[in-house]
């Protein structure tokens, strides 16, 4: 689905992501951790290609094609879709308006889908204006329900949700990720950024991967090292990996 | 339902669809009442809605000799140069409603001033809503595109908003790239009453200016203004609004919307609190499309204790993470700029009936389909 190689990412003209190797097969989802600031976030924006993040150095090929310099939609358009952490506010945008302009779906068919995540009070809002930590998720995921991306980013989904909301929005995205479906028959693929790890409940993930000073440092079950993790710290399991 | 305009042979059809670009119903449907001026000539003057009166100016004054005092009562005669020219005119044009006590219409009424020749045209009206009355009104000006150069509009407008009354008066604009625009305007707003003021303008037009006033005057009256405008090549828009608040719980809030794509924008916005417990909000945002300059002058002037008056201005481009978003959902980059602006422009107006809303909507939509 996903194959990255010897990628080199600059931002502002200093590189946060140095030599990032990383390949996603069908049907996987991988999760990403790491402490703040170690370059997970910027990673998923530069394979969504966005414009702040330059592409200095590697590949990102998606579905056997070269996506390095194409545009954002053209990789939306191909099935890669993100959940941003923090999406911007739009003025006068509503969220209604938004979705049907990128799914070309009916009102009724949006209104049901948006019941199915508790936001259909919020589609004559202005999108993100006001929305609370749990309502973005929510509208985030809704956008991914309606767009059904055969590649899905999510960039900490739990953070900032109440318990009862993260089960919801963990069912919908293993709905995404077709966690119902057989493994061997599974199409879908993620990359996950979680710090506390709530979301591993909801989906198969198969492998997890650490991120320090913007590099992989180091894969291996994602439990197991969200484990180790919680017992030692980054520091230790760098430091332990290391040797 | 009052019958159809049948007498304005003489519009071609290019021109019959920038009147309904305008909120101009020439089938009537949809609309209680209708006045039509095409250059100086009064086609049309008609309303189907018991207690509300749609007359020609000249002909209500004579009718109502206590109309008198209200003409040139509120815009003075020697403001300018264009109040001036209005008020020698010896024979004078433009249309007079009154909504009678207690009346209310669910359909507006629609007022078309059309100019068809190069000429000025100029009209003086007066809109009064008499006590607990509710009155809306679409007021679609447009040019003939054969029009070519030196066309003009001068409009003199009085507005009375009576005791616990209502207006809404909703300027739908589809001038052509060489007319220039004057509209004076003024409002006096009794106690509890409501005016609301909405100016929509999407197609190219050489210069417009005006700077329409709203005096708040009875207890717990509310002023409206809302500005939706572009900004073309050649335009000159210099467009203002103004409250004055002189009664306890009165309020305003003045919202403009504006986009250049290579005109000048001037928004210029006036809220003066004068007494205790009043209350004013004034918001311009601009976004610079392509060129142009976008020149806002948001003036709040509180002069008691107990007045609480905000401005909020921004001028500037749309953000490329916003485009992005929408691009990372699938839209192309145009389709992304398209639909953000459209989100811009989308000023939704407390209190403005449905048919009207639905108006404005279709101004702006039709600039989208041709890609702003």
């Amino acid at each position: 689905m996903l194959e990255i190689s010897d990628l080199h990412v600059e931002v502002g003209g200093k590189e946060i992501l140095h030599d990032i190797n990383l390949n996603i097969r069908d049907g996987e989802t991988h999760v990403l951790m790491g402490p703040n600031g170690s370059g997970k976030s910027t990673l998923l924006m530069a394979i969504m290609g966005f414009s702040t993040f330059n592409i200095r150095e590697g590949t990102i090929r998606f579905k056997g094609e070269d996506v390095t310099q194409m545009p954002v939609h053209e990789r939306a358009l191909r099935g890669m879709g993100i959940m941003f952490q923090r999406p911007p506010t739009i003025s006068g945008l509503k969220l209604g308006k938004l979705l049907a302009a990128t799914s070309k779906k009916k009102e009724d068919e949006i209104l049901a889908l948006a019941r199915t995540v508790n936001m259909d009070q919020f589609l004559s809002r202005d999108i993100n204006r006001g929305f609370s930590g749990g309502e973005i998720k929510r509208s985030e995921i809704l956008q991914l329900m309606m767009q059904n991306p055969d590649f899905v980013m999510l960039d900490e989904p739990e953070s900032g949700v109440d318990l009862e909301n993260i089960h919801l929005l963990g069912a919908r995205i293993g709905n995404l990720l077709e966690k119902e479906v057989q493994i061997v028959n599974r199409k879908k693929s993620g990359l996950i950024i979680t710090h506390t790890g709530y979301i591993l409940d909801y989906v198969d993930a198969n492998i997890g991967h650490v991120m320090c000073d913007g590099e992989i440092k180091c894969h291996g079950s994602p439990r197991e090292i969200l484990k180790e993790i919680k017992e030692r710290g980054y520091k230790e399991c760098l430091e332990c990996r290391q040797k | 339902m009052p019958p159809e305009i049948n007498n304005e042979q003489g519009i071609p059809n290019e021109d019959r669809e920038r009147l309904a670009l305008s909120g101009i119903n020439l089938s009537l449907a949809g609309r209680c009442g209708s006045y039509f001026q095409m250059n100086q000539d009064v086609v049309h003057s008609t309303c189907s809605e018991e207690g509300i009166d749609v007359l020609p100016y000249s002909e209500a004054l004579k009718r109502y000799e206590w109309l008198k005092d209200y003409a040139w009562n509120l815009v003075p005669k020697d403001k300018d140069e264009y109040t001036r020219y209005v008020a020698e005119q010896k024979e004078p044009q433009g249309y007079v409603i009154i909504a009678k006590k207690g009346s209310n219409n669910i359909f507006p009424v629609q007022a078309c001033l059309y100019l068809g020749r190069e000429q000025v045209q100029h009209v003086h009206n007066i809109i009064i809503a008499e006590e607990n009355a509710e009155l809306h009104i679409v007021s679609g000006c447009a040019s003939g595109t054969h029009v070519g150069r030196g066309g003009a509009h001068y409009g003199i407008s009085e507005f009375y908003v009576g005791k616990n009354a209502k207006i809404s008066f909703t300027m739908i604009h589809t001038w052509g790239q060489e007319i220039e625009v004057y509209p004076r305007s003024a409002a006096i707003v009794e106690e509890g009453g409501t005016f609301l003021s909405n100016y929509v303008c999407m197609q190219p037009v050489k210069k417009i200016q005006m700077y329409p006033t709203a005096h708040c005057r009875g207890r717990d009256s509310v002023a409206r203004f809302s500005s939706v405008v572009i900004g073309t090549p050649g335009s000159t828009m210099d467009l203002g609004s103004r409250a004055v608040l002189s009664a306890k719980g009165a309020s305003a809030e003045l919202i403009t919307r504006a986009i250049t794509k290579g005109g000048t924008i001037i928004s210029r916005g006036h809220i003066s609190g004068q007494v205790e417990g009043t209350k004013g909000h004034l918001e311009c945002k601009g976004l610079i499309l392509k060129d142009g300059i976008i020149y806002a002058i948001p003036e709040i002037e509180g002069k008691v204790v107990g007045t609480e008056l905000t401005h909020e201005a921004a001028v500037g481009k749309i953000a490329r993470e916003e485009i992005e978003y929408l691009m990372s959902r699938g839209l192309d980059e145009e389709m992304a700029t398209a639909t953000i602006i459209r989100g811009f422009l989308d000023v939704k107006i407390t209190g403005l009936p449905d048919a009207l809303q639905r108006s404005i909507d279709s101004a702006i939509d039709t600039a989208e389909k041709s890609g702003f």
